[in-house]
């Protein structure tokens, strides 16, 4: 299929008869997802929004229900969303990264009703990347700049417009205007497809045994010494999924809200003795490289990042998540024990 | 689909001080609603999140037993914001519960074995259920001797005291109560809970060891009960950690790849050897 670029603004005006339409929209520097007004909001050639578009499905904050204490008992009022979504312009390492979160929200003994349910009521329409970013490594993770995992439409820019690759059964269905691609326009997305290439890759074969085995290793005493423990990694991840519940009151009624949280806090596992069993940013860091590239895989059987890079770009100290990376794959020859 | 967030409305009818430094409150609850009461079924060394509605909510041991129906019973010590407010409840008041959550004790396995119960300190509550719901006439045939260790530093730091001197007088039950130093009026051991466990000597014949407490207790019995031949295998321990969602999804809780409250509290010390040292 082939959708022209002029007549993007168009068809997402029309969508958005029928769905809450998200896109990138351009911010002072950067861009961000938005639910847009007017389809010509959106922007299509942004390299990556800052922060990623998890948080349409799960909000940084978000009411999980209201109550009202009364004489005997207490009336709940749960707040869901059914709103049809669809999420337009979205780069395949964040597509991917939904994946990855399916498997949080849905584990093996709970299932999370506010991501689960946005989630199934949302259409995810991809754009390829032409041109990566430096600090973009999905390829290293199975992941690619066309890669379709997690999407229903994936949209590869040949020039004036796009070709439209049609992945599942949902993304169909919305191209009912749209003709038909020809053979120059597929020559030409796969040509895009070929130049698009990464400048970095690391390889991860094998990293979950290497951690396995260099728990008490000394690298993290150094490999962390730079983190501030800000968080910005985090809250700028596609899969960092860690929140608190908190209580907002207001007489005797109240609201029971959900704020995302950040493994690199102190507070995040403090207990109530004073006994912190992640007390420093070395555990908290081991964690959180733990809990992506081990743990999360021993649970789900995938990597728990996806190379959208993020955590690199946003890092006020300069870290890079691809030289920790590299430093454990070097641990063997290292390693002491 | 089923919300895991939302907690059942419960009346707080018991509001009673534990412990002589005032810290720890027990609390007894009643179910509102009959249907909550109907599927609310748990097994001792399950927790729940108790609910105060306007300050939040936190994850307990559920200290009653399933044998103890239509009320549900917590002991908790006053630490912060939602310890605090619900130490100050008053007896009447709606309050939330959110359960039951985690695994439990692995009462099957338990079935036929002799056990020995050993804690310290206010970490006694969800010993307290399985000790009450092996002690119950329907259940204590399915299980062989019963011996209790469980210290505090003083007498007036002992949990359920006037249960302890029920289960005293009973001939089914070897309970060892002990104090850190000698008190005026005790009747009960005086000693470390690690050393009195060595005194008391249990057989690790057919025998699970189940220990809750302070983790300098633990520390200090595990070998004690090593010496006396007790494998990783039949020592059972309830691991707590910070917790918010108590569903394996908030992420703050794990050790490891496991979740204390999905995939615990409950483990084998041999499953904790396997795991980092980070709780």
């Amino acid at each position: 299929m082939i959708l022209t670029k002029k007549d993007v603004p168009n068809f997402l005006d029309s969508l958005k008869n029928n769905y809450q339409v998200f896109a990138p929209v351009k911010q002072d520097h950067y861009t961000e997802f938005k639910e847009i007004e007017n389809g010509a909001d959106a922007v299509l050639d942004y390299s990556n929004t800052k922060t990623p578009p998890k948080k349409i499905l799960f909000p940084q904050s978000e009411k999980l229900y209201c109550y009202k204490v009364e004489e005997n008992g207490v009336q709940m009022e749960e707040k869901a969303d059914e709103q049809q979504k669809v999420i337009f312009g979205i780069r395949p390492c964040d597509a991917k990264s939904f994946t990855i979160l399916d498997k949080v929200f849905d584990n093996n003994k709970y299932q999370d009703p506010y991501y689960l349910n946005r989630r199934k009521n949302t259409i995810l329409v991809g754009i390829g990347c032409n041109a990566p970013e430096s600090t973009c490594f999905c390829t290293s993770l199975g992941g690619g700049p066309f890669d379709t995992t997690g999407l229903d439409l994936l949209l590869v820019d040949i020039g004036d417009c796009y070709l439209v690759e049609v992945i599942s059964e949902k993304g169909k269905n919305m191209l009912t205007s749209c003709k038909e691609a020809g053979e120059e326009d597929k020559k030409k997305a796969s040509q895009v497809k070929e130049n698009a290439t990464l400048t970095t890759s690391i390889n991860i074969e094998g990293i979950k045994e290497k951690l396995d085995n260099n728990f008490y290793n000394e690298i993290w005493d150094y490999i962390s010494e730079k983190c501030i423990g800000c968080g910005s990694c985090t809250f700028s991840c596609p899969t960092c999924h860690c929140f608190d519940i908190v209580d907002e009151t207001a007489d005797s009624g109240g609201c029971r809200i959900r704020n995302w949280d950040s493994c690199m806090f102190p507070l995040f596992t403090l207990h109530g003795s004073g006994h912190n069993p992640r007390p420093s940013n070395k555990e908290r860091f081991r964690n959180r490289i733990m809990h992506k590239f081990n743990y999360f895989v021993e649970t789900n059987d995938i990597t728990a990042c996806v190379g959208c890079g993020r955590c690199i770009k946003n890092c006020p100290v300069n870290m890079d998540i691809r030289e920790i990376l590299e430093e454990i794959q070097g641990l063997e020859a290292r390693s002491v024990s | 689909m089923n919300n895991p967030y939302l907690p059942i409305p419960m009346k707080l009818i018991k509001n009673f001080r534990e412990t002589d430094d005032k810290l720890v409150n027990s609390f007894t609850l009643e179910f509102i609603n009959e249907e909550d009461k109907k599927n609310f079924t748990y097994t001792p060394g399950q927790f729940a999140e108790l609910s105060v509605f306007g300050k939040g909510e936190s994850p307990f041991g559920i200290a009653s037993s399933p044998t103890e129906p239509g009320i549900l019973k917590f002991s908790v010590a006053k630490v912060g914001k939602v310890t605090t407010s619900l130490h100050l409840t008053e007896e009447g008041t709606t309050l939330g519960v959110r359960g039951p959550l985690g695994n439990s004790f692995p009462i099957e396995k338990l079935k036929g074995k002799n056990i020995v119960l050993i804690s310290g300190g206010f970490a006694f509550t969800t010993l307290r259920s399985l000790a009450t719901y092996i002690l119950n006439e329907n259940n204590r045939g399915d299980f062989g001797n019963l011996t209790i260790i469980y210290g505090a530093r003083t007498p007036g730091l002992l949990l359920y005291k006037e249960e302890l001197a029920e289960w005293d007088k009973r001939s089914d039950i070897d309970l060892h109560k002990t104090i850190d130093k000698p008190a005026e009026g005790w009747d009960g051991k005086v000693g470390f809970v690690p050393q009195v466990t060595e005194e008391v000597a249990p057989s690790p014949e057919n025998t699970y060891a189940i220990v809750c407490g302070p983790p300098i207790m633990i520390k200090f019995t595990m070998p004690a009960l090593e010496k006396l031949g007790f494998k990783s295998d039949q020592i059972i321990m309830s691991l707590e950690n910070r917790m918010k969602c108590g569903i394996g999804m908030c992420g703050r809780c794990n050790v490891g790849s496991k979740y204390v409250c999905k995939d615990g509290p409950v483990f084998t010390r041999a499953q904790l050897l396997e795991m980092p040292n980070e709780y």
